[in-house]
C-alpha cells in the first residue's frame, strides 16, 4: 500500500517538475489572465526569433492533406528567414501535432498561444477542427489563419479565412454547369461526406438552385458515413436518376472516400460527358491517390490550380520543387501544390507584410494591419484580405479533370470575388453582417455594436 | 433455338464486314484513285478543317468538328479519335499530327504514315467537356459503319443516348443494314427515342412499342415528360404500358443489383478477414496489427507498379501478375517477423498480445508515412480490371470488382486446400484442436505458430492487393478494415474458415440490401447491432467448432 | 453506526494509509490550485494556466483508468466499449452546456446553432431537461448506466467472455459513433457540441473558474478511488477477483456470477459518464471521434501499461500514456507513435505487470 502511495506522490511531483522545466526557460509570463494580451504587448520580446505555430495534423487520418500545409509553411518560412526574416528577425516555426484529434487540437492552440507564445498560428483542416479551437483564440486573443475552403456561416475576430467561402467556389461552378458551356445541366445531385461543410453548401445550393427555378424534385441530396468506401449503390442511383434530365453531380465527398467514389464513377461507365461530377474537395493531392485516365473531364472547383499558366505560379511550383528536393520529403518529385497550399503561402506573406507594416507581432496591431493588405498570389492576382469579414477575395477557377492528374482550367473570374461569410441565400443568416473593422465592430450580429466596440478596444 | 443465334450472329458478322469493304472500295473506286492517293484527295477537302481542330479556339474547334461530321468522311476518324483521347498535336504552323501513344510516334492525321523528323514545339490541341459533347456523337456516327459488331455497338448506345438526333437519316439507314442483333437492338432504341418527339402519333405510338419491348430504363424520363404534354389516349396507354414493363424490369434488376453489390462488399469483408481468421481464429492471437498487413500488401503492389512504370512500361498491364506474389511474400515475411520477435513471448495471453500488436501498428503506420509520405498513392486498375460489365441495364458491376470475387474465391480455395490437404494443414490442426496433445505427437508446435502467423499474414497481404484496386492506399488503408474483419470472424465463429465465409456473405448482402432504404450509416448500424444481438444468441458464432470447449 | 462508518473506512485503508491519501490528493489537486492562484506568474514554481485543462483532462483520464481497471484488473472483462459511456457523459454535460447559452447562439435563436442549421423548428424530445444542471448530471451518469446495464445482462446472461465480448463492445462503440456522425441524429453530427460559454452562470473560460473544475475533478478521482478500493477490498470484490480467475469454479460453488458481472460493469460505466461529465467542459468540445474504436483500445492501454489489479497503477498508466503524448506531440511532432508504440511493445514484453510491477522486475533480475 506505501508502494502506491509513494507512487502517487512520485506522479504528481513529475508532473510539477514537468510544470517547471516547460515554463523556466520563458522570459515572461502573462499574470493576471484577464490582462494577458496587454502584457504580452508590453513585455513582448523585440529581438529574438519571432515564433510562428503551425498547427497540422501529421498523423491520423487527416495527415493525408494536412502534411503537405505543414511543407509549404515550413517552406514560406523558409523563404521569408533567407530574406532576412521579418523586422530583420528570424521565423521559428514551431511545429506540433494535433494527431487528428479534435480535443487535441484545442489543447496544443492552448499551448502554442499560452506557453510557446507563438505570434501567429496557420492551421487546422476541418470544420470541426477549427470550431475546437475557435473559442480558445477567442479567449487567449490569437492569430489564427485557417488555410482551407469551407462552409462559411462563421467570421470571427481572430481568425483570418484564407480558403474559399461558398460564393467563392460552390455557387460559381452550378452556375458554371448550368450554362452552355458546362452543358445545361438540369437536374442535380448534390452528394456529400455526412459533416458540416457538405451539409451547409448543400444547403446554400439547395436555396441557390431554388432562386434559379429548379425544382425539389429535381434535386437529390445524398450523405454517406466518413470513409465509406462502397460507392456501388449510390453511382447506381445517380445513374437512375440521371435519365431524362442533363444531370450534373455536385460531390462534397470528403477526402478519403474520393477514391472509391471516383474509381466506382469510372468502371460503371459514368462519362463526364454524360454526368459531369464538379468535386469542392478534390485538388491535385487527392488526385494523387487516383488513377485518372477514367476521371477525365470530370471537374473540380477551387481559388487556384497547379496547371495555372501565370509567372507567379511557375514560380511558386520552382520553389515547392526545390525544397521538396532540398529536404528529401518523401514522395519527392511527385508531390504537388494545390489550392490550401497557396491559401497557407499567402496568408503567411499576408501575415509577414503585416508585421512588416505594424513594426509589432502584438496581435491587435497585427490584426489592423492585415486587413486590406494586398499579395500578388501564384494563381496570377493581385490579392487583398478583407478588413470587414476577415476573409480573402478570391478568384474562382474551374478545372477539368486530365489524364495526367492535373488540371485544365476552362473558365475563371475576371479577378477576385468578395468572400460572403453569411450566405444571403440563407434565411437566418441573410441578416447578419460581419464587419470587423474599427470602431463599427459588428462580428456576426445584426446591428453594429457602436459603443460596446469601443469599450472593448479600449480596454484591449 | 437460343443456342443456334450466335452461329447466326457470326455468319451475319461476317457478312456484314465484307459488305463493309466492299462498300468502301466502291467509294475509293469512285474517287478514282488506289488507297494512298484517296486520302490524299480527301486531305485537301479535309486539311483546312482539320488544321481548325487544333485552334486554341474551343469555339472555332466545335464548329470544325460538326463540319467534318457533316461531310460524313470516315477518313476525319482518326484525327478526332485523337483529339477525344488527347492525342492530338499541333505544330507551331498549325498542322495537326496524331501521337500513337502505343509505338510512340508521331503521325500523319489522314494517311497513317510516321512522321519522321517530329516537327519541334508541338503542343496539345485543346479540349473540353464542351467539345467532347460534340464529338461524341460525331464520332460515334462514323463509326456506325464500322466492320467490327463491338466497335458499332458502342457507336449505337452512344447514338442511343440522345445525342443523334442530327443522325437520324443515318441511324435509319443504319438500322436498315444492320445484321447483329445487339446493334440492332441499340440502334431501334435510339431511332425510338427520337421517334417519341415525333409529330405523327402512329410514330410515337411505334416507338414506345419497341421501348416496352426493351424495357431498358434510360429512357424513362423522356417517357414521363412525353406523358405529361401527351393528348392522344392512344399513345397515353402506349407509353404507360411502357412505363410499366420498365419500372417492373427495374424493380427486378435492382434486386439483382443489391444481391451483386452485397457479394462484391462481402468479397472485400472476406478478403479483410480471411488472414485473420487464420492468425486470430486458428492461433487465438488478436492481432491488431493484421489491418497494417493489408497495408503492407497494397504498398507492396503501388511498389511493383512502379517499378514496372519505370522498367517495363510495355508490361504495365500485368504489374499485378508480379504484385500478387511479391505481396505474398512481403507480407508472409513481415507476419514471420511479427510472430518471431513480439508475437511468441505472448502466447496464452491474448489480451496482451492485443496491446503489443497495437503498438506494432501504429509503428508500422508510422514509417509507412515516413517512407511513401503521409498521402495516399495511386494504384490504377490495369486495362483488363479497368470498365465494367453490364450485367442488365443500368447494372454495370465493375471488372475491378469482379477480379476481387474471383480472386478471393480462389484465396479462399488455396487457404481450404492448405487445411485440409497439406501436412503444414494438418498439422496445423492439430494444434488448434489441441496443443500440448499435439506437441506430444512430435510436432513443432513453434514452428507450425510460426508457419500459420506467416500464412495469415500472407492471405492479408493478398487482401492488400485486392483493396488497392478498389480503393484508397493510404497510410491508414489498415485501421478502416480492421474492426469488420474482426466482426466477421467472430460472427463466423472462431476457428472456422467456412464460418468466415458465410458472416462475410451475410454481412455484405444484408448491409447493401439495407443501404437503398435507410441509407449507408443506419444500414451499417443495424449491421452492428444485428451482430452484437446475434452473438448474444449464439455466443460462438455461426459454426461453432462442436465439442468440449475449453474454459 | 459510527463504528460501521469507521469499520469500512479501515477496511479501506489503514489509518497511516488514509492520511498519505488524504494528503497526496490535497498536495495534487490544492497545490496545485494555489501554485496557480497564489504564486506569481514571475516564479519558476508558478503552475500556468495553460496547464489547468490539461491536468483537469488527465484527472479525468485516471477515473477512466480507475472505472477501467475495476472491470479488468478485478473482474476480467476487458471492454474496448468504454469510450462510449465516457462520451455519452460527456455529451450530457455537453447538452446542458449548450442549453445554458440558448439565444446566444450564432442564430440568436432559442436552439443549438447546428438545429438552426438543419432548419429544426423545436427542440427534440431527447433535449429535453438538459437546461437543467442537476437532471443533465444525472444522466451523464444514468444514461451510461442503463445501456451499460442493458448490455452487460445480455451479455453476461449468454456467458460471452473474453475476446469475444472485447470484440463485441468495440462493436458497440462504433456503431454508436457512426449513430453520433449522423447529423440528423440531433447530437451536432461531426462537429458535436462546441463553443460553451458557462457553467451555473460561472463564464468557463474564467481562470478562477478552470482551477475550481480541476479542484472538483481531483476531489471525484479521489472519492472514486475510495469507493473503488472499498468495492475490491469488500467480500463482494473478493468474490469478482474469483471470478476473474475461474469463474465456472465460482458458479459451481452458488454465486451468481453474472449479477456480480454485471454491477462493477454498470458502476464502471457510471464512473466513466461521470468522467466524460467533468471531462467536456475543461476541454470545451465532445464530439463522435470520442467514441472511435482507437480511443477505447488506448484506455484500455492505460491500465495495461499502469498495471492491471492495482488501482493507482490505472491512474499512473493514464497519466503517463496522455503525459507522454502532450509533450511528444510537440517535441518529436512526426516521430511521437513510435515512442509510444514502442513502450506499448515493451511493457507487453518485458513488464506484464504494468509499471507498478516494476520493482518485482528488478528483484527478479537482480536475484538471478
Amino acid at each position: 500500500m506505501r508502494l502506491c502511495v509513494t507512487a502517487v506522490l512520485c506522479g504528481s511531483l513529475a508532473v510539477l517538475a514537468g510544470c517547471e522545466k516547460k515554463e523556466a526557460p520563458a522570459p515572461t509570463t502573462a499574470a493576471a489572465p484577464a490582462a494577458a494580451p496587454v502584457v504580452a504587448a508590453v513585455v513582448e520580446d523585440k529581438t529574438g526569433p519571432i515564433k510562428v505555430g503551425i498547427l497540422h495534423s501529421l498523423s491520423g487520418t487527416m495527415a493525408i492533406s494536412e502534411t503537405s500545409l505543414k511543407d509549404v509553411a515550413l517552406m514560406a518560412i523558409e523563404e521569408l528567414n533567407e530574406k532576412g526574416g521579418v523586422m530583420g528577425r528570424k521565423l521559428e516555426p514551431v511545429v506540433v501535432d494535433p494527431a487528428s484529434n479534435w480535443p487535441l487540437f484545442a489543447e496544443k492552440a492552448r499551448d502554442l498561444i499560452q506557453n510557446q507564445k507563438v505570434a501567429v498560428t496557420f492551421g487546422c483542416w476541418t470544420s470541426v477542427s477549427r470550431k475546437s479551437v475557435l473559442p480558445v483564440y477567442e479567449e487567449l486573443n490569437g492569430l489564427l489563419f485557417y488555410p482551407v475552403q469551407y462552409e462559411g456561416e462563421e467570421s470571427s475576430f481572430n481568425v483570418f479565412y484564407t480558403g474559399a467561402a461558398p460564393n467563392q467556389q460552390a455557387i460559381p461552378a452550378v452556375e458554371y454547369l448550368m450554362g452552355a458551356k458546362g452543358g445545361n445541366a438540369k437536374r442535380w445531385v448534390l452528394l456529400g461526406t455526412d459533416y458540416v461543410y457538405p451539409r451547409t453548401t448543400n444547403k446554400i445550393l439547395r436555396y441557390f438552385l431554388h432562386s434559379k427555378g429548379v425544382k425539389d424534385d429535381d434535386i437529390m441530396e445524398t450523405y454517406t458515413p466518413f470513409g465509406h468506401s462502397d460507392y456501388q449503390t449510390i453511382v447506381a442511383d445517380v445513374k437512375k436518376f440521371a435519365t431524362g434530365k442533363r444531370t450534373a453531380v455536385v460531390s462534397t465527398i470528403n477526402g478519403d472516400s474520393n477514391v472509391p467514389f471516383y474509381k466506382e464513377l469510372g468502371n460503371q461507365g459514368l462519362k463526364a460527358t454524360d454526368i459531369p461530377v464538379v468535386a469542392f474537395s478534390v485538388g491535385e493531392e487527392e488526385l494523387r491517390g487516383i488513377d485518372t485516365k477514367p476521371l477525365v473531364g470530370h471537374l473540380a472547383a477551387w481559388n487556384y490550380f497547379m496547371s495555372m499558366d501565370t509567372p507567379e505560379n511557375k514560380e511558386f511550383v520552382a520553389k515547392w520543387n526545390t525544397y521538396v528536393k532540398k529536404h528529401n520529403l518523401p514522395d519527392g518529385a511527385k508531390r504537388v501544390t494545390n489550392d490550401p497550399m497557396e491559401a497557407t503561402y499567402i496568408g503567411i506573406k499576408m501575415w509577414a507584410q503585416a508585421v512588416e507594416q505594424a513594426r509589432t507581432t502584438n496581435v491587435d496591431a497585427v490584426r489592423q494591419a492585415v486587413g486590406g493588405q494586398v499579395v500578388r498570389s501564384p494563381s496570377g492576382f493581385d490579392i487583398a484580405l478583407d478588413a470587414k469579414n476577415h476573409h480573402l477575395h478570391k478568384p474562382v477557377v474551374i478545372g477539368e479533370i486530365k489524364a495526367d492528374g492535373q488540371f485544365k482550367v476552362v473558365w475563371k473570374t475576371e479577378g477576385p470575388i468578395r468572400a460572403q461569410a453569411w450566405s444571403p441565400f440563407i434565411p437566418e443568416s441573410a441578416k447578419k453582417v460581419a464587419d470587423w473593422t474599427f470602431p463599427w465592430v459588428c462580428g456576426n450580429c445584426m446591428e453594429p455594436k457602436f459603443a460596446v466596440a469601443l469599450k472593448g478596444a479600449a480596454a484591449k | 433455338m437460343k443456342r443456334r443465334r450466335p452461329q447466326i450472329k457470326q455468319r451475319d458478322g461476317g457478312r456484314r464486314r465484307f459488305f463493309y469493304w466492299l462498300l468502301s472500295g466502291a467509294v475509293l473506286a469512285a474517287t478514282g484513285a488506289g488507297g494512298h492517293d484517296a486520302a490524299l484527295g480527301a486531305a485537301a477537302d479535309l486539311d483546312p478543317l482539320l488544321r481548325e481542330l487544333g485552334s486554341t479556339d474551343t469555339d472555332k474547334v466545335r464548329l470544325a468538328v460538326t463540319a467534318l461530321a457533316d461531310k460524313g468522311d470516315v477518313a476525319a476518324l482518326p484525327a478526332l479519335e485523337a483529339l477525344n483521347d488527347d492525342n492530338l498535336k499541333v505544330a507551331p504552323d498549325g498542322a495537326v499530327y496524331l501521337f500513337d501513344a502505343k509505338e510512340r510516334v508521331l503521325k500523319h492525321p489522314l494517311t497513317g504514315a510516321t512522321v519522321v523528323p517530329e516537327p519541334a514545339n508541338l503542343r496539345g490541341a485543346e479540349t473540353n467537356n464542351e467539345i467532347r459533347r460534340v464529338l461524341e456523337p460525331v464520332l460515334a456516327q462514323l463509326k456506325l459503319g464500322a466492320a467490327d459488331p463491338r466497335i458499332r455497338l458502342a457507336a449505337a448506345e452512344e447514338l442511343a443516348k440522345g445525342g443523334g438526333a442530327s443522325a437520324t437519316p443515318l441511324l435509319r439507314k443504319a438500322l436498315a443494314a444492320e445484321a447483329d442483333s445487339g446493334v440492332k437492338e441499340a440502334l431501334s432504341l435510339a431511332v425510338a427515342r427520337i421517334d417519341l418527339t415525333s409529330e405523327d402519333p402512329a410514330k410515337r405510338i411505334g416507338a414506345l412499342q419497341i421501348l416496352k419491348q426493351l424495357g431498358k430504363g434510360t429512357i424513362k424520363g423522356e417517357i414521363e415528360s412525353l406523358l405529361k404534354n401527351e393528348r392522344d389516349p392512344q399513345v397515353k396507354a402506349a407509353a404507360n404500358a411502357a412505363l410499366g414493363s420498365m419500372r417492373t424490369r427495374e424493380f427486378f434488376v435492382s434486386a439483382i443489383g443489391h444481391v451483386l453489390y452485397g457479394l462484391s462488399l462481402a468479397s472485400v469483408f472476406l478478403f479483410a478477414a480471411l488472414g485473420l481468421a487464420i492468425t486470430f481464429g486458428v492461433m487465438g492471437v488478436i492481432n491488431m496489427a493484421h489491418g497494417e498487413m493489408l497495408t503492407i500488401g497494397a504498398y507492396t503492389t503501388y511498389a511493383v507498379q512502379v517499378f514496372f512504370q519505370k522498367h517495363f512500361p510495355g508490361a504495365i498491364n500485368f504489374y499485378l501478375v508480379a504484385a500478387i506474389p511479391l505481396a505474398f511474400a512481403v507480407a508472409t515475411l513481415a507476419g514471420v517477423a511479427l510472430e518471431r520477435g513480439v508475437i511468441r513471448f505472448l502466447y496464452g495471453r491474448p489480451l496482451e498480445t492485443l496491446l503489443a500488436t497495437w503498438g506494432i501498428s501504429l509503428c508500422i503506420i508510422q514509417t509507412v508515412r515516413l517512407f511513401f509520405g503521409a498521402s495516399n498513392v495511386a494504384v490504377a486498375n490495369p486495362s483488363w480490371l479497368a470498365g465494367g460489365y453490364e450485367v442488365a441495364s443500368g447494372l454495370v458491376l465493375s471488372y475491378s470488382r469482379i477480379g476481387v470475387v474471383v480472386f478471393v474465391i480462389i484465396a479462399a480455395l488455396f487457404v481450404w486446400l492448405l487445411l485440409q490437404k497439406t501436412t503444414l494443414g494438418l498439422q496445423l490442426r492439430a494444434v488448434t484442436q489441441n496443443r500440448s496433445m499435439a506437441a506430444c505427437m512430435g510436432i513443432n508446435t513453434r514452428r507450425v505458430d510460426m508457419l500459420t502467423f506467416g500464412l495469415g499474414s500472407g492471405i492479408a497481404g493478398l487482401g492488400g492487393v485486392a483493396l488497392s484496386q478498389l480503393g484508397n492506399v493510404g497510410p491508414e488503408l489498415g485501421q478502416s478494415y480492421i474492426l469488420d474483419s474482426f466482426m466477421v470472424v467472430v460472427l463466423g465463429g472462431v476457428g472456422r474458415i467456412a464460418g468466415t465465409i458465410g458472416a462475410a456473405l451475410g454481412l455484405g448482402i444484408i448491409q447493401k440490401l439495407m443501404e437503398p432504404s435507410v441509407g449507408a450509416v443506419l444500414g451499417k448500424i443495424a449491421v452492428l447491432s444485428f451482430i452484437i444481438l446475434f452473438i448474444q444468441r449464439r455466443p460462438q458464432g455461426m459454426f461453432p467448432v462442436k465439442g468440449r470447449i475449453e474454459a | 453506526m459510527p463504528n460501521a462508518v469507521t469499520a469500512s473506512l479501515s477496511q479501506v485503508h489503514s489509518r497511516r494509509g488514509w492520511i498519505i491519501l488524504v494528503l497526496v490528493t490535497a498536495a495534487l489537486t490544492g497545490g496545485v490550485a494555489a501554485l496557480n492562484r497564489a504564486v506569481p506568474a514571475t516564479s519558476s514554481l508558478h503552475v500556468p494556466d495553460y496547464l489547468i485543462p490539461l491536468l483537469g483532462k488527465f484527472i479525468c483520464f485516471g477515473i477512466v483508468a480507475l472505472a477501467m481497471d475495476l472491470i479488468w484488473g478485478y473482474a476480467g472483462i476487458l471492454s474496448l466499449g468504454h469510450g462510449l459511456f465516457f462520451a455519452l457523459g460527456g455529451y450530457a454535460m455537453g447538452m446542458y452546456l449548450m442549453r445554458s447559452i440558448a439565444g446566444e447562439g450564432v442564430y440568436r435563436s432559442e436552439l443549438p446553432d447546428f438545429m438552426v442549421f438543419l432548419d429544426w423548428k423545436e427542440l427534440p424530445w431527447f433535449w429535453y431537461g438538459f437546461s437543467n444542471f442537476h437532471f443533465a448530471l444525472f444522466m451523464a451518469m444514468a444514461v451510461p448506466g442503463a445501456l451499460a446495464f442493458v448490455f452487460g445482462y445480455l451479455t453476461f446472461r449468454s456467458r460471452i467472455r473474453g475476446v469475444y465480448l472485447s470484440i463485441v463492445t468495440q462493436a458497440l462503440t462504433y456503431a454508436a459513433m457512426l449513430l453520433f456522425f449522423r447529423n440528423n441524429t440531433g447530437f451536432g453530427g461531426n462537429n458535436g457540441l462546441t463553443d460553451f460559454k458557462r457553467m451555473l452562470g460561472y463564464p468557463l473560460h474564467d481562470p478562477s473558474v478552470r482551477v475550481t473544475l480541476f479542484v472538483i475533478s481531483g476531489l471525484v478521482l479521489f472519492a472514486t478511488y475510495v469507493a473503488c478500493r472499498f468495492i475490491v477490498g469488500s467480500k463482494y470484490g473478493r468474490t469478482m477477483t474469483a471470478i476473474r480467475d475461474s469463474e465456472l469454479r465460482v458458479r459451481f460453488c452458488g454465486y451468481d456470477t453474472t449479477t456480480h458481472k454485471l454491477f462493477v460493469w454498470t458502476f464502471s460505466a457510471v464512473l466513466c459518464g461521470l468522467a466524460g461529465a467533468l471531462y467536456v467542459p475543461q476541454v470545451g468540445i465532445i464530439n463522435p471521434s470520442e467514441m472511435q474504436p482507437s480511443n477505447s483500445i488506448e484506455m484500455a492501454i492505460w491500465v495495461a501499461v499502469g498495471g492491471r489489479a492495482s488501482l493507482v497503477g490505472g491512474i499512473l498508466g493514464a497519466w503517463l500514456i496522455n503525459g507522454a503524448k502532450s509533450w511528444l506531440t510537440v517535441a518529436f511532432p512526426s516521430a511521437w507513435l513510435y515512442f509510444l508504440g514502442a513502450l506499448f511493445i515493451l511493457v507487453t514484453l518485458f513488464l506484464p505487470q504494468g509499471l507498478v510491477g516494476i520493482r518485482a522486475f528488478f528483484s527478479r533480475t537482480t536475484k538471478r
